[in-house]
């Protein structure tokens, strides 16, 4: 590269000028920057400054994580399974009978007992197994600008939708593959107080999707008021039972902005995922959100996962400052501190035994 | 640059010139100039093309040229017309007839035929020194006409840049296979993810759940081309993990990083008001890999700067006796009596004055025009009048100056002839002008000259005196001379030639003969008729040379002093210490290179030298083939059997226990030894053997080609060591040429050296920091690049091949396409450019103090597999880190404490974030030298990355389709767990480099500069004691 321009000044026969680009005759600036000799910290680790700092990551991780850990233990988690493939399982029917085309809805109702109240805030999610939502094809297949609420997408869905970009040409929306698979399994719970009587639980559907999509990502073509309208010549996705702007009566949750449906358009990372549902909101400060007893969970079995071997469960979990319960953080920095801890101690060991030896070698330079 | 380089190429293609057409002057542009024109050039105006000189302003034939631009020469040199040639050019008709255009600048064969009306016509021989070449600049003559012989890419100048073949570097050749392995990962990534995903598809349902069904235009395609499209897709989802973006940023790194050679202060020479030359900067980190360094002597190792010491004259000896004690310049030299009673005293009045009139007369040295030489030499020759030979004859600077030649030890002997009364006046239209001792001129018409060349090694001149006698004096190398002269003047002169080669004086012996005029028609027009010759020309000049020097009578021989470099002894003490074998190549004889050697400590008192010349082959008295035989037998048996198996070269610093040896071969022995009838390949490595245990190795009576030879031969043995010539005259070109790395020195043999070289320096003391320090830097700097390049997209990659097994092998990219197209181009290529260009593991000084330490990289140290494996690990092993922690953590999606959950865009992003961090504070961690550049570059571009980040995610971008990454960075941190984990990644990640760092503290390199503190008591002593040891040896007052 260099040699070439080189070659080409002197075809030219110009005096050749320094590769440098210091004319001739020119002394060459005696800057610091031109010396290679800027002023420079030059750190070196030595045995004397590395452990100290082994002993204070011990120091500080092990109390983390022991307070990760402890937290992640104190979140109450409970977990049920209702997709039906066992015969024994009050699913099991609506699992087997399930048909796209059926009208009437399949309900199960799964009783379970709680072992302990759940004293705070209750969150409820939906979880499902070997459900590929980060599938190439899959995660591509949605139109953002569409749900932004671009008239011109509405209309015209992009290609990435496809093969759920148009119903008999008529253009549906919200198109994609994600969007028509949408979760559309109703949970509902129900206390069974210890008379006997089913008391439904009140659950949120509200502040379960991202701040962010709820406000700027999605938007609802036209105004939030006459959705009908503005859906007008759209087709509901294939295996919708009903259109978008039906999805629920409140208008601020309707149409693109639904939290459902938000919720479910952020795709998941790995095949076992959860998604939230709902929340249980805590009713005063003397009752816990869900008292220990028994319940039933009554599900509306719309959604089938039979053929591709999936799992449906739905997960009641308390949270705290660092999420849902998640034991993996403690234990990480449980290990991490104690590792760097014992490694402290080896390294000072070392250091102690052949220090003597190693000590004219730290001399800085 | 494109359209500057076009500006410039149509600057030379349409520059216009005159040419002489059907008899009148046209204006043409130099593009269109074709074989066969006749041009005319003015003064001070550079030639188009290749020229014959046809016909000159001047009066005597001739005009003056300056060849700057072709090899740096800037005196001016004489070109003759063609012979005989009309006066009337326009009316002029003839043919050339001339070889084949070859680069060679200083050969030209060719042959005129000039057609006359009713004449048979003439033939003129037509020589170099009638050719003009393209690039040379007409100085002193008004102007010239001339025919176009080779035009365009056919002249000797466009020759002689297609020859300049590219070099690369031994870390190119390391890239290029580290490459391959990367390659090979890369395939076996897709082959994998290829196969794994039918396995997986054929499961029932796996391949089209009904949430996710193809298009038909894929449900159509066939099978096989699915798999290759599959496979395409895989090689493009991975193909990040060659470095593409390394190659840009090696080839920034070299070009920015060899300004600093440039820069360099310490390169800088008042004298020649000049710094270090880069002429390529593909070569920065082989000055950090150099084993072997092949230099010459003259004007490398000495200075070139010759003076005249003493004489000899038919077995007497004559020396100046300098009272100034100063040994430069002939300032000091007020003392000409001396010399002159000596004179008297012993040898006879004529052999003196024949011999001083045999150096005035036998050389081609001008006398500069342009000097006032008129004035000065007048004033001169006034003060020899009035102060007789007694008078201080001051020589006023300028005339010093005035004396121009190719050689420097014929303006020494020039100027050592004047200092005894016969000065050279110049040349008069073939006549030499001399004024003798009494101050009268004598003039010699100068008839022919035997031409210096590097095979006879003596140069004759024919000269006819004032009285008519026509004589030829021939000077030469001894060896050249000693067989031409009658035997018995032989042996009182050679006795002091060799002591003057001993002591380190180049000598030359000088001789004569008188011609009788039968003789001399005879020698003219064999001289005539091998001049014309067309085919082998050189050859049978050659013979007609070597009939005419013959039977010569020996009058003296001359010691010229080249004295050594500034610093020699110590550069080559260090290069030695830094482990490289120094081999000195030279063409002077054996007795001058080993004294010169033993001056530069390459040779020690108590280094045994192993000869391999004509004189240790004659020895024995038998075949010359089979004494050579016996002595490498014998050589190899002590040097390298006997010897301990460590490198004799690495021990030598430390024990002096070990046998020291070095090794002298010359020309001669060393053509029989690669040209031997058999076994050439057996000899060769003996050979090579013994060199490679030897300290120093001496090849002396060395023709430029030999001297490529052995560089090659080197280059090519086991090992494929590095080899680096220094040289500064036009016979080290070839050298410098052949090996990996070619250094000229600025120095007073022209501008070849430079020209053909990778680096050129000042002065051979600078040798001493451009290997140690900027070689030893710019390889670390390079060899950490490398490494680090692919690390770092390594461990970028394998987590986006990990969640090919978590996502159906459906080719999902894990980080957002801004994110994989910004990573080597933004994110993390600032802070390893800065590292490249600034580190400095070592500082310079110490680098410098303790040569030892560039051993450390030797055999490209930091690119052997080993540590490539160990960098290749660390990227998998934090690949695998960051992608299973993000993995352990999404068990649990539900990371906010909101309860909302995160979806793959977001673990995607909390991977790269870790990513990006730990590849940063490693290489942060790896920065041994934090100027102002690096903070500012490390943590702006983590500053970057953040900001960005949030910019990339805090927005609606309208021209996207997806809005993946909508405002995911700021999410992710509102989480405390991602803080978390984000901490503890970075921190397990490098906690194993830490770990290592402390460990091999004691072991590693960089402890080396402490131990070496030490004993460096020790090997002062050494030092003091190899000075003395050179001193006594060679007394060079005495």
């Amino acid at each position: 590269m260099m040699a070439s321009s080189y070659n080409a000044k002197e075809e030219d026969g110009h005096v050749a000028v320094a590769g440098g680009g210091t004319i001739k005759n020119k002394k060459p600036d005696n800057t610091a920057f031109k010396q290679q000799r800027l002023p420079a910290w030059q750190p070196i680790l030595t045995a004397g400054t590395v452990l100290p700092a082994f002993f204070v990551i011990g120091l500080i991780f092990i109390p983390i994580g022991i307070g990760l850990y402890v937290t992640s233990n104190n979140i109450k988690e409970f977990e049920i399974d209702y997709t039906g493939t066992d015969i024994s399982s009050p699913c099991f029917n609506c699992s087997q009978s399930f048909s796209w085309n059926s009208t009437r809805p399949c309900i199960c109702v799964l009783p379970f007992t709680l072992e302990q109240p759940f004293e705070s805030k209750v969150y409820m999610y939906y979880g499902l197994s070997n459900f590929y939502q980060n599938h190439r094809r899959y995660v591509k297949s949605r139109d953002d600008s569409q749900l932004n609420g671009d008239i011109n997408s509405l209309k015209n869905p992009t290609k990435e939708c496809e093969p759920y970009a148009r119903n008999e040409k008529v253009p549906i929306a919200p198109c994609g593959a994600i969007a028509n698979s949408m979760f559309n399994d109703t949970l509902d719970l129900y206390y069974i107080d210890p008379n006997g009587t089913r008391i439904q639980i009140p659950l949120t559907k509200t502040g379960i999707a991202w701040q962010s999509d709820m406000n700027v990502k999605f938007r609802n073509p036209g105004s939030n008021t006459n959705l009908t309208a503005a859906f007008q010549g759209t087709s509901k996705p294939i295996n919708w039972h009903k259109p978008v702007y039906e999805l629920d009566t409140n208008p601020q949750n309707n149409g693109f902005i639904n939290e459902d449906f938000i919720v479910w358009m952020r795709t998941a990372a790995l095949p076992t995922f959860r998604k939230l549902y709902r929340i249980i909101d805590k009713k005063n400060h003397m009752t816990p959100t869900l008292p220990r007893g028994n319940y039933t969970l009554e599900v509306t079995y719309n959604y089938p996962v039979r053929s591709f071997e999936g799992k449906k469960r739905v997960i009641l979990s308390t949270i705290s400052w660092m999420g849902g319960k998640n034991p993996f953080l403690g234990i990480a920095y449980i290990t991490v501190g104690s590792v760097c801890f014992f490694l402290g101690v080896v390294l000072l060991i070392i250091h102690h035994k052949y220090g003597s030896r190693n000590n004219s070698a730290d001399i800085p330079n | 640059m494109r359209t500057g380089c076009h500006k410039a190429d149509n600057e030379v293609n349409q520059y216009p010139v005159m040419v002489l057409e059907d008899g009148c002057r046209t204006c043409k542009e130099s593009q269109k100039i074709k074989v066969g024109d006749v041009l005319e050039v003015g003064e001070d105006e550079t030639f188009p093309c290749d020229l014959i000189l046809l016909k000159s302003s001047r009066e005597d034939e001739t005009c003056f040229v300056t060849t700057a631009s072709l090899d740096g020469e800037s005196n001016h040199k004489t070109h003759y017309t063609v012979p005989d040639m009309e006066t009337d050019i326009l009316s002029l008709g003839g043919t050339i007839e001339c070889e084949q255009p070859q680069p060679d600048l200083y050969k030209f064969v060719g042959r005129l035929s000039i057609y006359k009306e009713h004449q048979e016509h003439a033939v003129r021989s037509l020589g170099p020194e009638n050719l003009l070449l393209k690039g040379a600049t007409l100085k002193n003559t008004e102007k010239i006409c001339g025919v176009a012989v080779y035009t365009g890419m056919e002249t000797k100048m466009a020759l002689n840049y297609q020859g300049k073949s590219q070099k690369r570097s031994a870390v190119e050749k390391s890239i290029n296979s580290f490459l391959l392995v990367y390659l090979c990962i890369l395939l076996s990534k897709a082959l994998v993810c290829t196969a794994l995903k039918y396995v997986w598809q054929s499961q029932p349902g796996q391949d089209e759940p009904w949430y996710n069904e193809k298009t038909q235009k894929d449900k159509d395609t066939n099978l096989y081309l699915k798999m290759f499209t599959d496979f395409l897709s895989f090689m493009v989802l991975f193909n990040f993990i060659i470095p593409v973006s390394m190659y840009v940023t090696v080839e920034m790194q070299k070009f920015l990083g060899s300004f600093f050679i440039a820069w360099d202060k310490d390169f800088f020479d008042p004298e020649i008001q000049e710094g270090a030359l880069v002429n390529t900067s593909d070569l920065n980190e082989e000055l950090g890999q150099v084993e072997y360094v092949f230099t010459d002597k003259t004007g490398t190792l000495t200075q070139n700067n010759m003076e005249f010491i003493e004489c000899c004259i038919d077995g007497f000896q004559y020396k100046y006796r300098d009272s100034g004690g100063e040994l430069d310049g002939f300032s000091a030299m007020d003392v000409i009596d001396g010399p002159v009673n000596h004179l008297q005293q012993k040898a006879g009045l004529v052999k003196e004055e024949l011999f001083l009139r045999a150096l005035c007369l036998c050389h081609t040295v001008q006398v500069k025009e342009w000097a006032g030489q008129e004035d000065g030499l007048g004033g001169l020759a006034g003060d020899q009048v009035d102060g007789g030979y007694s008078g201080p004859a001051e020589v006023p600077p300028a005339e010093r100056q005035a004396f121009i030649a190719s050689s420097p030890d014929e303006v020494a002997l020039v100027m050592g002839a004047m200092k005894y009364g016969f000065t050279f006046l110049g040349m008069e239209s073939k006549n030499m002008r001399v004024m003798n001792r009494n101050n009268d001129i004598e003039t010699y018409e100068l008839l022919h000259v035997l031409n210096f060349d590097p095979v006879r090694r003596r140069m004759s001149v024919i000269v006819r005196s004032g009285i008519g006698e026509t004589m030829l004096f021939c000077k030469g190398a001894d060896s050249s001379i000693f067989p031409r002269v009658r035997q018995e003047e032989v042996d009182r002169i050679r006795l002091h030639v060799e002591r003057n080669a001993t002591e380190g004086y180049r000598t030359l012996c000088v001789a004569y003969k008188l011609l009788s005029p039968e003789e001399y028609s005879q020698v003219d027009s064999s001289l005539q008729e091998a001049r014309l010759a067309l085919h082998d020309r050189e050859e049978k000049l050659l013979k007609v040379y070597n009939q005419v020097e013959d039977g010569m009578s020996l009058i003296g021989a001359t010691a010229v002093e080249d004295r050594l470099q500034e610093e020699a002894a110590e550069t080559m003490e260090a290069l030695q210490g830094a482990g490289m074998k120094v081999w000195v190549l030279t063409g002077d004889k054996m007795e001058t290179a080993k004294s010169t050697c033993y001056a530069c400590r390459l040779f020690q008192r108590d280094t045994e030298l192993l000869e391999l010349t004509v004189r240790t082959l004659e020895d024995g008295g038998r075949k010359r083939e089979e004494r050579m035989h016996e002595l490498l037998l014998d050589y190899h048996k002590r040097a390298v059997k006997d010897a301990p198996p460590a490198k004799a070269g690495v021990t030598r610093m430390w024990s002096s226990a070990n046998q020291d040896y070095g090794f002298i071969i010359d020309g001669a022995s060393l053509s029989l030894l690669l040209n031997s009838s058999t076994d050439t390949s057996h000899y060769k490595s003996l050979f090579l053997q013994i060199c490679q245990n030897c300290t120093s190795v001496l090849c002396c009576r060395m023709a430029p080609l030999q001297k490529a030879q052995i560089v090659k031969m080197v280059k090519n043995s086991k090992g494929c060591p590095i080899t680096l010539s220094i040289g500064d005259g036009a016979n080290d070109v070839s050298m410098i040429l052949e090996a990996h790395v070619g250094i000229g020195i600025k120095g007073k043999e022209g501008r070849q050296a430079v020209r053909n070289s990778d680096y050129a320096i000042p002065k051979l003391k600078h040798m001493k920091k451009l290997l140690l320090a900027h070689g030893h830097l710019y390889y670390v700097r390079i060899a950490h690049l490398v490494q680090y390049f692919f690390y770092k997209n390594l461990c970028f990659i394998l987590p986006q091949f990990l969640y090919q097994f978590f996502c159906g092998y459906s080719q999902q990219p894990l980080y957002d396409a801004a994110y994989l197209t910004m990573y080597n181009i933004c994110f993390t290529s600032m802070p390893i450019l800065a590292y490249s260009l600034l580190e400095q593991h070592i500082s310079m000084e110490i680098l410098l103090e303790h040569p030892i330490l560039y051993r450390d990289i030797a055999k490209n140290g930091m690119l052997r597999w080993g540590l490539f494996i160990y960098w290749t690990l660390l990227g998998v092993y934090q690949g695998l880190l960051f992608f299973f922690g993000v993995r352990l953590l999404f068990s649990n999606p539900a990371l906010q404490d909101n309860g909302q959950v995160f979806g793959n865009w977001s673990y995607g992003t909390i991977v790269f974030t870790v990513l990006v961090f730990t590849v940063t504070l490693k290489l942060a961690m790896d920065t041994r030298h934090w100027t102002w550049i690096n903070h500012f570059v490390i943590w702006g571009s983590l500053a970057f990355y953040v900001f960005f980040s949030f910019f990339w995610g805090g927005i609606i971008w309208p021209f996207l389709r997806a809005q993946r990454l909508y405002f995911v960075f700021a999410t992710m941190l509102s989480s405390v767990a991602v803080w978390l984990v984000i901490f503890l990644l970075i921190l397990v990640s490098l906690l194993p480099e830490v770990l290592l760092l402390v460990l091999r503290k004691p072991r590693g390199p960089y402890s080396r500069q402490m131990k070496q503190q030490l004993p460096s008591s020790g090997t002062s002593t050494i030092f003091m004691l190899s000075q003395t040891a050179s001193t006594h040896s060679f007394s060079w007052s005495d």
